[in-house]
């Protein structure tokens, strides 16, 4: 039995390794006891949402590939699929900013290729400390009243990552088309990666990570081993404590013109009819793609660590296994034309050798120089890790909660000035910054540029076919009640996909959570499922894969449930519809309810500096007549703009459709029994702002009439002005330009600085 | 006109130039493998955008030894047209085949981005289609984008009227404000001294198109085309 100290440096419990002895029949050697231990972190084998992740939705007759793969696939039809999934980086990304991001993008990539896929959009969800204090808005918290350290390191994990998903996806030319950015204190040395990628395959060109047939050869390809990110799955699967720095030779560089040329080639080889199985090498390395090709398909793996290439010598079998050197693949070819596929490698410049072959015991072999190393039942690593239900309790600040009551909110004496302090705010001003440091444009799909509902690119392949994609998660929803904040990022996300034309069709997620040892954070989790499972049943889009990401805490500090949803549908590209507004004279039509919902708002939070519930409610049969009108009065060629309500309420989006635009403004009376600023800020469902020509309008209204969604005309669209009143008093009343340079310069300066 | 576009390693606008070339405007279009030793029978070879080999060190160093590069000079000393798009400009001034050098931009940050150039010269194949001082918006997606030569190269640059495009606003104003990334004098393309070997450092591929918000770079390939078209013309009479 190995001392306890090595099991705690292992990250397993004793009771696991009673486990493991069971399992094999005897004590595990060193190397073997390294295998169990990352295929048995959390990170790999999911061992405490196991049994929840169940319950969500995940077959659906589009469906030709759900959870379990690489990557998730769907059918669009004529013999065209889409592969996507979203997958977090967020533990190597706070100890080293640029090249755990970096990295995250490439396994993500990766993911995609595998499945015979050629990626061509890339989108993220960045969750970070607050990189800057607004004028008005909530102060980071101070300790001990010393000015606050924590805004530069914000900013510095900000600028790395950024950097870092450039520095990547730019390289290998796939284009990062949009996601979202969201900010709280929560994510102060917790910040949340996620990253999401998206390709296209022909439906019969689909491969998977199964190791068929028996003696076959098994291929090593790409980058050389080397003693680079050993343990990175155990160290994502704990919180960090004060010695996180420490960490760092976790985490992994990477190599994006190496994967490029991995991709391509890897995408050749699959061409040539010689590839039965692939998997990239990823968290836990060889480990993880051998035991679980091997799995999958109910075969052994034999391979002599010998014959890995090495990026040094004397590296121990344990470090070969537990590498996570970037940008290597295993395949399995089909025995005897391992020489075509050994030949298309050579020509990109890659090296690939065999290093073992299938069998049929069912056994993970690993052999160093001919003498068994490791011996070890592939399904006892993948399929029989253990499964834990873990204790859940309702946390105090649900229980005790107390809803946010409307005269604790002040009415604004001067509107002008909180317009340009509010579209200031961290959480609301403009991304440009971080987007344009992105290739969005590389493949010369990008339909509409980043900052819109959703990000839309066109399928080169199919005549007239685009896609259409959004990542969406509110945090503050999720903390206040995470079931109806996650079901709420499923509206979301439908939502902003029928805004600019488009029908979703199945989603991904990244669950990110705190440390699942806390029965809080588990009750969180179960919660955010079940909203989750509520949302993608009704909008009848399956889960077909993602990632949970546990223990986002530092010294006791843990993130908000925050899990993001990756929504994805189809449209017909000539019906797409943009945000921004178009033309002088249109209509602007207010589509949905609002009511009095200020709580968890964005607003709120700005006048409090707090976050007070409860989350908004919903509808799901009103939010749903919503999303097919749009996509009704799209398709009827009547919309000139759409653009949904969400974080910061109508106020919000209206400045957006401006700010999306050349330079026009809006004419709004807002006719309403609600305080003016309630109804602005108000974050009521189920909402979007359209606007039309006015020759138009009566046909648009009728629509809404039929289609049982209330639409009223609130305004038209003007030159270079927004002016807004209610109750016969003006508001507002301002220059586009003076709103734009706020907008467009708050995240700018603070990095100038 | 038959086009050759060329493949390097980390070449990652090789498929768009193709698909722009052949899709949109119907011309005949092959790829050209970097290590290809032999060059087919084209009018006009375009190195594309990307990351030739990665570039870890200064872009385009290692593109200028691979063996497409030696058919591509003598290709261009034999008067054939060559087009270098972003990191294809980037390889053309490191083989020495245009002038001056790119830096980082003066942000130290990649910038992807509309942006206005204006047409310096509509005399040289790539422009002939082109109004003189005609303003294109077009993308850019560099991160070593910022033309410098020294004061000498500069003014002989300029004199032998060797800027084919510079940065501009919207109205065609060569401004600091217009400048993205830097470039001495505004400078986004330039051509050798012959007239045969150009490039820019934006997209015009990634503009060819009203579905992707421009079609501006239309200009471009319409009038190397034309170009083509008026040389056959001329042989045959």
């Amino acid at each position: 039995m190995p001392t306890t100290e090595i099991l705690k440096q292992h990250n397993l419990s004793a009771e696991e390794y009673g486990r493991i002895v069971s399992v094999l029949g005897r004590e595990p050697n060193l190397t073997e006891l390294g295998i169990f231990s990352v295929m048995w972190s959390e990170h790999c084998s999911y061992k405490s949402s196991r049994a929840h992740l169940k319950r969500l939705p995940t077959r659906g007759p589009q469906v030709i590939q759900g959870p379990g793969e690489n990557a998730g696939v769907v059918d669009l039809g004529n013999g065209l699929a889409v592969a996507f999934k979203i997958e977090s980086h967020n533990h190597p990304s706070f100890i080293e900013p640029y090249q755990g991001a970096a990295t995250g993008v490439g396994g993500i990539i990766r993911d995609i290729f595998t499945m015979g896929a050629r990626p061509i959009a890339l989108m993220n969800s960045l969750h970070f400390g607050i990189p800057f204090a607004g004028d008005r808005g909530p102060k980071p918290e101070t300790r001990d009243g010393k000015p606050d350290a924590r805004l530069s390191s914000n900013q510095m994990i900000l600028e790395g990552v950024v950097a870092g998903i450039a520095g990547y996806g730019n390289c290998i030319g796939i284009p990062t088309v949009g996601g979202q950015v969201v900010f709280h204190s929560c994510y102060d040395s917790n910040p949340l990666v996620n990253v999401f990628c998206l390709g296209t395959a022909t439906k019969d060109g689909i491969f998977y990570g199964r190791a068929t047939g028996p003696d076959n050869p098994v291929i090593y390809v790409g980058a050389r081993t080397g003693r680079d990110g050993i343990h990175g799955a155990t160290m994502a699967s704990a919180e960090f404590g004060e010695d996180s720095k420490e960490k760092r030779p976790t985490v992994q560089v990477g190599d994006p013109f190496l994967e490029k040329l991995l991709l391509e080639a890897c995408l050749e080889a699959m061409q040539s009819g010689a590839v039965l199985g692939i998997q990239d090498m990823g968290a836990a390395g060889l480990t993880c793609s051998t035991c679980e090709m091997g799995s999958r398909a109910g075969t052994g793996i034999e391979i002599d660590l010998a014959l890995v290439p090495q990026r040094e010598p004397g590296m121990s079998p344990y470090d070969i296994m537990l590498s996570e050197s970037q940008e290597r693949m295993l395949l399995v070819a089909e025995k005897g034309r391992e020489h075509a596929v050994l030949d298309i490698f050579r020509k990109w410049d890659l090296e690939a050798v065999v290093i073992g072959k299938v069998t049929s015991d069912g056994m993970l072999t690993v052999r160093d120089q001919g003498a068994i190393v490791a011996h070890i039942p592939n399904h006892s690593l993948t399929e029989e890790a253990p499964v834990y239900t873990r204790p859940t309790r309702e946390p105090e600040h649900i229980r005790a909660a107390r809803p946010l009551a409307e005269s604790e909110i002040p009415q604004p004496l001067d509107y002008n000035s909180l317009v340009l302090d509010f579209i200031s705010q961290p959480n609301l001003c403009s991304r440009r910054w971080i987007f344009r440091q992105y290739d969005h444009m590389v493949r010369t799909n990008t339909c509409l540029l980043p900052g819109h509902d959703a990000a839309v690119i066109r399928v080169k392949e199919a005549e007239t076919l685009a896609l259409a994609m959004s990542l969406d998660g509110n945090p503050h929803y999720c903390h206040l009640n995470p079931r109806q904040g996650a079901l709420l990022a499923v509206a979301e996300g439908c939502r902003n996909l029928a805004c600019v034309g488009a029908t979703p069709v199945a989603a991904t997620n990244c669950l990110n959570f705190a440390s699942p040892e806390n029965p809080e954070v588990m009750w969180q989790f179960v919660e955010t499922i079940e909203g989750m499972k509520q949302g993608c049943e009704y909008f009848g889009t399956p889960i077909t894969g993602g990632n949970v990401s546990f223990y986002n805490e530092t010294a006791g500090r843990g993130v908000y449930p925050s899990p993001v949803v990756g929504m994805v549908g189809t449209l017909d590209r000539r019906q797409m519809v943009s945000a921004g507004l178009k033309d002088p004279g249109d209509i602007l039509i207010l589509l949905g309810e609002t009511r009095a919902e200020l709580g968890a708002s964005e607003y709120s939070r700005f006048v409090l500096g707090q976050d007070r519930g409860p989350a908004p409610a919903i509808d799901l049969a009103a939010e749903k007549a919503l999303h097919d009108l749009l996509r009704v009065l799209a398709a009827q060629r009547l919309l000139k703009s759409a653009h949904d309500c969400s974080d910061g309420g109508l106020l919000l989006t209206l400045l957006e459709k401006t700010l999306l635009s050349q330079d026009l403004g809006c004419h709004v009376t807002l006719q309403t029994e609600l305080r003016p600023d309630v109804f602005l800020f108000s974050e009521s469902q189920s909402r979007a702002v359209i606007s039309c020509e006015k020759n138009s309008l009566e046909l648009a209204l009728s629509l809404c009439r039929r289609m049982d969604v209330p639409g009223r005309p609130i305004g038209e669209v003007v030159p270079h002005a927004l002016r807004l009143s209610a109750a016969g008093k003006l508001l507002i009343d301002m220059k586009i330009a003076a709103v734009r340079a706020a907008w467009c310069s708050a995240l700018e300066d603070a990095f100038r600085a | 006109m038959k086009i050759g576009v060329v493949i390097f390693p980390g070449s990652n606008c090789d498929h768009d130039t193709y698909y722009v070339a052949k899709e949109v405007f119907g011309q005949e279009c092959v790829f050209l493998w970097h290590r290809d030793r032999t060059l087919p029978e084209v009018d006009l070879v375009i190195l594309p955008g990307g990351f030739s080999y990665g570039d870890y060190l200064r872009c385009g160093a290692i593109a200028k030894f691979s063996a497409i590069m030696d058919r591509i000079r003598q290709f261009a000393a034999g008067g054939g047209l060559v087009l270098g798009i972003c990191n294809g400009f980037q390889i053309l001034q490191e083989a020495g085949l245009l002038p001056g050098v790119m830096l980082r931009n003066r942000g130290l940050k990649f910038i992807c981005d509309f942006v206005h150039i204006r047409v310096e010269r509509n005399d040289l194949p790539a422009t002939l289609g082109c109004r003189q001082r005609q303003v294109l918006r077009l993308p850019i997606a560099h991160n070593e984008g910022s033309f410098y030569a020294d004061p000498e190269l500069l003014a002989r640059i300029e004199s032998n009227r060797q800027v084919l495009f510079r940065y501009c606003d919207g109205q065609g104003n060569v401004s600091d404000e217009a400048n993205p990334n830097g470039s001495l004098h505004n400078i986004a393309g330039v051509a050798n001294e012959a007239g045969n070997v150009f490039a820019l450092m934006p997209h015009p591929e990634r503009a060819s198109e009203m579905a992707l918000g421009s079609d501006d770079g239309k200009y471009l390939f319409q009038s190397l085309a034309q170009w083509a078209e008026n040389r056959i013309s001329a042989s045959a009479q």
